[in-house]
C-alpha cells in the first residue's frame, strides 16, 4: 500500500499541505516519531533552548507575516512550558498551532512518566484544542486546527498527540474539506448597520478613529488610511495597532491609554463619536471605564461578537472583518461625500482644539548630556531604522518608550506581548520574525529583566546565524515595577534592583556574538549605527538613566483626562 | 438572578469542560446542569441553570456560542419555555404513616418506584418550585433522601439553527486556484 504510513508522517504530510515551512520546537521522548520524519524532510525545524521560546518564536513568525506559526513540544514539561506562549497568542489574537506529544492513549490518566493533562491545562489557553484519540481523525484535526487558528479572530490551537497515535500505521488519504458546523465566523458586516454608521459619521462634530490589532489581522491598514483621510478625522492607534497608520501621519495622535499622549487621551475624553475598529476597549486604553469617552457614541467593528459590548456598550455594533466592513463603509461614504460639509465648521474647531492639546503637552523625548535617557535611545532607533525595521519588545518601560517614540510606517513591524504582557518575549519573537523575513532588519528592544529570561536563546541565534540585533534598555531595575513602587508605594523599592547583571561584552564573547556596552550619550548614535550595520547578530547594552519614569501616565483607576504628565509633582489636568 | 441556558453541542470529549469553563472563568457557580444525547447521537442537549449577573447574561451566551463545539446556545430565562425537573425521594415510613404518604404523593402526582418495609422511593416531576413543596411536605414524615435531576428545559419558540457549511482545506483551495490560473485567457 503506497499510502500506508505512520501517524507522525501523516502529521507532517498535513503540515506540508498547510504550507508550513518552519517549526520551532524542542524534542522529547514521545515526539521522537515526529523527529524521525523531520530527519529527512524539507520542513525546517528550529531547535530552541526552552519551549516557551518556541511558542514566542512561532508568535513572532506569525505576527511578522500573518501566517500561522507552528511550535512543537514533548509531553509533560514540554507542553506545560508552552502555556505562557499560548496565552500570549490568545490575548493578542495570533494564529498559532502548537503540537504536543502525549503519553500513549492507554497510559493517559495513569501519572505516567512525563505525563501532564495538556488537553485540560490548555483548554482555557487556546482558541480550541484537540486530543487525538484515533489515528483516522488525525488529518482532519490538523486541517481544522490551521483553519480555526487563522480565520475569524485568529488564535492558538493545540493538538495533543499520544505516542501510539504517532507510531501507529494507517492509510492516509488527503482531506479535502473541513466540517465545523459550530464554528461561526461572520466576515461580512451588516449592510444596513454600515449605512447607519456612515450617517453617524457625517453627523459627528468631534469624531475620533480608534483602531487596533484587528486592523493588522485583517490587513485593513490601507482602508484605514483612506477612511482617516476621507474624513480628515483624528486617529489613535492602540499598542497592538501601531504601524496601521504611518507614525508621522498628520492625523495620527499617537497611542491612547495609560502611557498614551495627552492629545490622544484628551481627544478620547472629548470626542462625540468613536469609530472603534478592531479594538477591545482594554483597561490599559480606557482607564476608569465609567469615565471613558463620556460624550461619545460608539461604532464598534469587530470580527468577534464577544468583544462587542464587553467593556463599553456599542451604540452601533458591526460584527465583521475590518477590511470588508471598511470597504463597504468607504463606498457608502464616497457616495455621500457631499455630507462632509454639513459639520465642516464644527470639525475645524475640533481640529483646532486637538492641535492646541498637541502644542500644550507634546510627547517629547528627554535628553541629557550626562546620561543616556531611554527616550533618547528610542529616538535614535527611530532615526536609524526609519520605521522600516521589525522591532520586537519585552514588557515594561522600554516597551512603552518604544511605542511612544518609534514611528512605525507599516503594520507587522512592531511585535510585542500586548495583552498578556509576557517578559522574555522580545528576543525569541525577533528570532521568529527573522526566520519569516530573512532580509529584514530585526531589532529586539529588551529590558535588562526580560533579556535575562531569554539569554539561552542566544545559542539559537548563533546556531542559525540569525542577524538579530539585541538592544538592551538597561536601567538596572525592573523599571515599570520600580516606577509603580516609586509613585504608589512611597518609593519603597522591593525586589526590583537587577543586581548581578552579566558583563554583556563577555557574554557575547562566550556565544561568539559581538557585543558592546554604551554609557555616554555622545557615544550612543555611533554605537547604534555600528550595531545595526553588523551583518550578523549584535548585542548592545545601553545603560540608561536608572530612575526615569514613563510619562504621561494614567494611574490605575483614574480617568484618561486625569493623566500625570511628569515629575516631580503630579499635575491634575483641568477638564 | 438565575439564568436558564439551553445548548446544542457536539458530543465530543472536552465540550462540557469548555462550556463550564466560560462560567468558572468568571467565578459563577452552576446551580444545575443536565446533558444527554439528542435524536442525532453526535449531538447533545444541555440545560444549565446558573446565577449570572444580569448585565453579563448576553456576554455569557455569546462566549458559549463562540466555542467550536457549540452549535447553538440560547438564553431561555425570559423567553417562552417549559422547564421541568425530576426528583427521586426516599422516605422512611413506619406502618402507621404509609397511607398518608401515599395520599400526599398522589396530590403531587408522584409515583412509587420502590416499596419496602422501611419505606418508599417516590418519583415526582414537574415545576421545580412545586418539587420544593413536595420535598418539604415529605420531610414531615421522617428522614428523607433526595436526588434531583436538575432542570431540563425546552423553548416554545422556533429558532433557526444556523450551521457553518464545510469549507475546502488550504491545499484544496490552492489547487482550485492554480486550475483557474491554468485556463488560457482569450
Amino acid at each position: 500500500m503506497p499510502n500506508l504510513m505512520s501517524g507522525a508522517r501523516m502529521l507532517v504530510e498535513c503540515l506540508v499541505r498547510e504550507g508550513v515551512e518552519c517549526i520551532f520546537g524542542y524534542p522529547g521522548g514521545v515526539t521522537l516519531p515526529v523527529y524521525d520524519v523531520f530527519y529527512d524532510h524539507p520542513i525546517r525545524h528550529v531547535l530552541v533552548r526552552h519551549e516557551e521560546n518556541a511558542a514566542f518564536a512561532a508568535s513572532g513568525y506569525a505576527r511578522a507575516t500573518g501566517r500561522v506559526g507552528v511550535c512543537c513540544a514533548t509531553s509533560g514539561p514540554g507542553s506545560t512550558n508552552l502555556v505562557t506562549g499560548l496565552v500570549d497568542a490568545l490575548m493578542d489574537s495570533v494564529p498559532l498551532v502548537a503540537l504536543t506529544g502525549q503519553v500513549s492513549t492507554k497510559a493517559i490518566g495513569s501519572d505516567a512518566f512525563q505525563e501532564a493533562d495538556t488537553f485540560g491545562i490548555t483548554r482555557s489557553c487556546t482558541k480550541h484544542n484537540y486530543l487525538v484519540k484515533n489515528l483516522k481523525d488525525l488529518p482532519a484535526i490538523v486541517h481544522e486546527a490551521f483553519y480555526i487558528a487563522s480565520t475569524g479572530r485568529p488564535g492558538p490551537v493545540l493538538i495533543d498527540l499520544p505516542k501510539d497515535i504517532l507510531q501507529g500505521q494507517g492509510h492516509y488519504a488527503p482531506v479535502s474539506s473541513i466540517h465545523l458546523p459550530g464554528y461561526k465566523v461572520v466576515t461580512e458586516g451588516h449592510t444596513g448597520q454600515i449605512r447607519r454608521a456612515a450617517q453617524m459619521i457625517w453627523e459627528a462634530e468631534r469624531p475620533l478613529v480608534y483602531a487596533g490589532g484587528g486592523i493588522v489581522s485583517s490587513g485593513a491598514h490601507e482602508e484605514l488610511r483612506e477612511l482617516v483621510e476621507l474624513l480628515d478625522a483624528p486617529a489613535v492607534l492602540t499598542l497592538m495597532g501601531l504601524g496601521c497608520l504611518p507614525g508621522d501621519h498628520p492625523n495620527f495622535l499617537s497611542m491612547p491609554g495609560m502611557h498614551g499622549s495627552y492629545a490622544a487621551n484628551m481627544s478620547m475624553t472629548h470626542a462625540d463619536l468613536l469609530i472603534a475598529l478592531g479594538v477591545r476597549f482594554d483597561d490599559r486604553v480606557t482607564g476608569r471605564l465609567s469615565a471613558f469617552a463620556p460624550h461619545a457614541k460608539v461604532i464598534h467593528v469587530d470580527i468577534d461578537p464577544v468583544e462587542i459590548g464587553k467593556n463599553r456598550a456599542a451604540d452601533l455594533p458591526i460584527v465583521g472583518d475590518a477590511k470588508r466592513v471598511l470597504r463597504k463603509l468607504l463606498r457608502i461614504l464616497h457616495e455621500t461625500v457631499a455630507e462632509r460639509e454639513r459639520k465642516a465648521a464644527a470639525r475645524q474647531a475640533w481640529w483646532r482644539q486637538i492641535r492646541a492639546w498637541q502644542k500644550e503637552h507634546p510627547l517629547l523625548p528627554a535628553f541629557s548630556d550626562r546620561e543616556i535617557k531611554p527616550q533618547h535611545l528610542m529616538v535614535e532607533i527611530d532615526r536609524l531604522t526609519r520605521g522600516e525595521a521589525i522591532i520586537t519588545a519585552d514588557v515594561g518601560q522600554h516597551q512603552m518608550w518604544a511605542a511612544q517614540f518609534i514611528r512605525f510606517k507599516r503594520p507587522r513591524h512592531w511585535l510585542c506581548s500586548g495583552g498578556l504582557g509576557a517578559m522574555g518575549f522580545g528576543l525569541p519573537a525577533a528570532m521568529g520574525a527573522q526566520f519569516a523575513c530573512p532580509d529584514k532588519l530585526v531589532v529586539a528592544i529588551v529590558g535588562d529583566g526580560g533579556f535575562q529570561m531569554s539569554i539561552p536563546e542566544l545559542a539559537t541565534i548563533v546556531a542559525n546565524r540569525l542577524p538579530v540585533k539585541v538592544v538592551i534598555c538597561n536601567n538596572g531595575y525592573l523599571g515599570m515595577v520600580r516606577q509603580w513602587q516609586n509613585l504608589f508605594f512611597n518609593n519603597r523599592l522591593c525586589a526590583v534592583a537587577m543586581e548581578g547583571f552579566p558583563d554583556v561584552e563577555k557574554l557575547g564573547a562566550a556565544y561568539g556574538i559581538p557585543a558592546r556596552i554604551v554609557q555616554r550619550p555622545s557615544e550612543l548614535a555611533t554605537a547604534l549605527e555600528t550595531a545595526l550595520a553588523e551583518p550578523g547578530p549584535y548585542i548592545l547594552d545601553v545603560r540608561v538613566s536608572p530612575e526615569e519614569n514613563v510619562y504621561p501616565m494614567v494611574p490605575a483607576g483614574a480617568a484618561l483626562n486625569e493623566m500625570v504628565l511628569g515629575p516631580p509633582q503630579p499635575v491634575p489636568v483641568p477638564k | 438572578m438565575l439564568q436558564v441556558i439551553s445548548l446544542l453541542v457536539e458530543n465530543k470529549p472536552g465540550a462540557l469542560m469548555r462550556i463550564t469553563g466560560v462560567l468558572s472563568a468568571r467565578g459563577y457557580n452552576i446551580e444545575s446542569l443536565t446533558v444527554a444525547r439528542t435524536l442525532d447521537p453526535t449531538l447533545s442537549r444541555m440545560t444549565i441553570v446558573v446565577d449570572v449577573d444580569p448585565a453579563l447574561r448576553r456576554q455569557v451566551i455569546k462566549q458559549m456560542n463562540r466555542l467550536v463545539n457549540v452549535l447553538q446556545a440560547s438564553d431561555l430565562t425570559e423567553e417562552r419555555a417549559v422547564a421541568r425537573e425530576m426528583v427521586l425521594l426516599r422516605v422512611r415510613a413506619p406502618l402507621e404513616s404509609r397511607t398518608a404518604i401515599l395520599k400526599e404523593a398522589e396530590i403531587f402526582s408522584a409515583r412509587v418506584v420502590d416499596s419496602s418495609v422501611e419505606g418508599f422511593v417516590l418519583e415526582a416531576s414537574g415545576d421545580p418550585e412545586k418539587l420544593d413543596e413536595f420535598i418539604d411536605v415529605m420531610r414531615a414524615y421522617g428522614e428523607i433522601e433526595v436526588t434531583r435531576s436538575g432542570i431540563v428545559a425546552v423553548s416554545l419558540e422556533s429558532r433557526r439553527l444556523r450551521l457553518s457549511p464545510p469549507v475546502p482545506t488550504r491545499a484544496e483551495r490552492e489547487d482550485a486556484g492554480s486550475r483557474l490560473m491554468d485556463v488560457p485567457s482569450s
